[in-house]
């Protein structure tokens, strides 16, 4: 099987970084450089392979917190009965993506408590606005011979929405997935300033101690990250839109 | 029978139907021809149920199609679209399947009814089956369309410019495939279309209406010979129209006994090509042979266009 060069960088820096968790001590030469007066140079106040499986762990839930809330309710919108909540929820929705995440923090601290939950919630609210957007103009913009051939054949309106209106919009709603999970990715790491277990510990303890090398460590597990995983869930997006005839084969 | 009765249907103040009365006998083909705007579409609709009318009774053998939820009716009646309307996400197969799946077919039966309707429309069911829609021509598309509304063998079947986005030669053959498929399975057919020429080809009956109203609902032959309004004569074409005439018998009914030279004509051809054909080779006389190719007389120029003229009423 012939590898094309695009997958050969992309599961080079996979294996790098499953090294780099492992191992990360056999990467001190390379992060020497960026540390001063003996300072350590590898993260040593925590296993960095812990931090990014709760790092990723919390992106997780408020991801599917908000997949779930957004999705149900672009549903609710397009369906007869709750077109009356459309203003309403899009108001709604965009107030979370309007607050910062840094102050829906702050506000749920006093609320919750410091720790992993209100990080949750500020990732939660952050990640709606993207997948319901996205839900609701997959939801809508359906080609109508298909939607009309869907009542023709006897489907139910919950039939159709399975069968038929699902299936059709997921490309556009895995956009929005996707733009979400980037997004909170990246916002996750201030979580750790209200002391939530993500990899910002590595980053603002780098910050604390002027240590660069620390610094870089956690951007670049936060970025490869991210990276990766758009880039899994655009081959995702393709798969699906490619079998449907939507996009030009190749 | 579909029995449609004062059937009115208005959006707001504007009436899209008004007042329509026409039954459709069992086994045939009925088509409703119009103008875009003209309700024609609306009032195929309100058969099974797509759009509810404002007033009046649509009954199917008898029973008002209320009786059942609307999702129930339409599993029964097969239905065809322009555009195909065919699911993209879905094998083929899986598309003509949809509606055996919604009535609880099991998968056996199913699977035996998908390959039947592929095969009978020259479409080989190891191939196609697995295939997506996007991966097919449009005449194939065309075909699955038609396929997957005759899956459940409905008696009722409702086409809604079901060629309308084919080219010229796939559309004749599709309109020769239904003709061949309406024979086999003897289907009530209504047609929706704008193309007189089709109607006149296809239909058993031609329903014409304009402004939602029903101007005339009659025999090809009676709508070319005695069109009821001006605006039917319009619709008809007064310039195609003996030709169109021609076109609805076989030579065959033209028969003279006699010889002639040269290439004979099917008996089964019609007269308008019959015609074509004479004025073309520049001969007044054309040999006729039946389906075995044995000569069954001739027919002459002379004796078509006797044929074409207006007849009386």
């Amino acid at each position: 099987m012939k590898l094309r060069l695009p997958a050969i960088v992309r599961i080079g820096i996979l294996v790098l970084l499953v090294v780099f968790l492992a191992r990360p001590e056999w990467f001190e030469p390379v992060f020497r450089p960026l540390t001063q007066n003996n300072a350590p140079v590898i993260y040593n106040q925590g296993s960095l392979l812990n931090l990014t499986l709760l790092h990723l762990r919390t992106v997780a839930i408020a991801t599917a917190g908000a997949t779930i809330v957004a999705i149900a309710l672009a549903i609710l919108v397009t369906r007869p009965f709750g077109a009356e909540f459309l203003p309403l929820s899009r108001s709604l929705v965009n107030i979370g993506q309007t607050f910062p995440p840094v102050a829906v923090l702050a506000l749920a601290v006093p609320a919750v408590g410091f720790g992993e939950k209100p990080t949750l919630i500020a990732l939660f609210l952050y990640g709606l606005l993207p997948i319901f957007e996205n839900a609701l103009t997959g939801l809508t913009t359906l080609p109508p011979t298909v939607t009309d051939a869907a009542r023709g054949v006897g489907m139910t309106g919950w039939q159709r929405l399975v069968k038929v209106e699902l299936p059709l919009a997921m490309p556009v709603i895995l956009a929005g997935i996707r733009l979400s999970v980037t997004i909170n990715l990246a916002t996750a790491t201030i979580g750790s300033t209200v002391a939530a277990k993500t990899l910002g510990e590595v980053i603002i303890a780098g910050l604390q101690s002027n240590n660069l090398s620390f610094v870089l460590q956690g951007g670049l597990i936060v970025g490869v990250l991210a990276v990766m995983i758009y880039d899994g869930l655009s081959a995702m997006e393709r798969f699906i839109s490619r079998r449907m005839g939507l996009l030009q084969q190749g | 029978m579909i029995e449609i009765e004062n059937i009115t249907k208005r959006y707001g103040a504007a009436t899209v139907v008004n007042d329509v009365s026409l039954v459709v006998q069992p086994r045939t083909i009925t088509v409703i021809v119009g103008t875009s705007g003209s309700g024609k579409t609306t009032l195929m609709r309100m058969i099974n149920r797509l759009v509810e009318p404002t007033a009046g009774v649509i009954r199917l053998d008898g029973e008002d199609n209320r009786t059942l939820p609307g999702y129930e009716l339409r599993r029964r009646i097969g239905y065809a679209i322009q555009g195909h309307g065919l699911f993209p996400h879905r094998t083929v197969a899986q598309n003509i399947a949809v509606v055996p799946e919604l009535l609880g077919w099991d998968k056996a039966r199913t699977d035996a009814r998908v390959s039947e309707l592929l095969s009978l429309f020259q479409l080989d069911p190891e191939t196609f089956g697995p295939r997506y829609p996007h991966e097919l021509s449009g005449g194939q598309q065309q075909r699955i369309g038609v396929a997957r509304a005759l899956a459940a063998e409905p008696n009722v079947l409702l086409m809604d410019e079901p060629f309308g986005a084919l080219d010229p030669v796939i559309r004749s053959k599709a309109q020769e495939d239904l003709l061949a498929i309406q024979k086999r399975f003897g289907t009530t057919i209504i047609l929706v279309t704008h193309d007189m020429e089709e109607a006149i080809h296809l239909g058993h009956k031609i329903a014409v209406m304009d402004g939602g109203n029903l101007l005339q609902y009659a025999t090809p032959a009676e709508i070319l010979a005695n069109p009821a309004t001006d605006f039917v004569a319009t619709l008809v074409g007064t310039g195609d129209r003996p030709f169109r005439f021609l076109s609805l018998s076989p030579a065959g009914d033209a028969v003279e006994p006699g010889t002639a030279e040269g290439e004979a004509i099917p008996a089964s051809a019609t007269q308008r090509d019959a015609l074509a054909e004479l004025l073309w080779s520049g001969r007044p006389a054309l040999p006729v042979v039946n389906e075995a190719g044995k000569a069954i007389g001739r027919v002459t120029v002379d004796g078509l266009v006797k044929r074409a003229s207006r007849p009386a009423a």
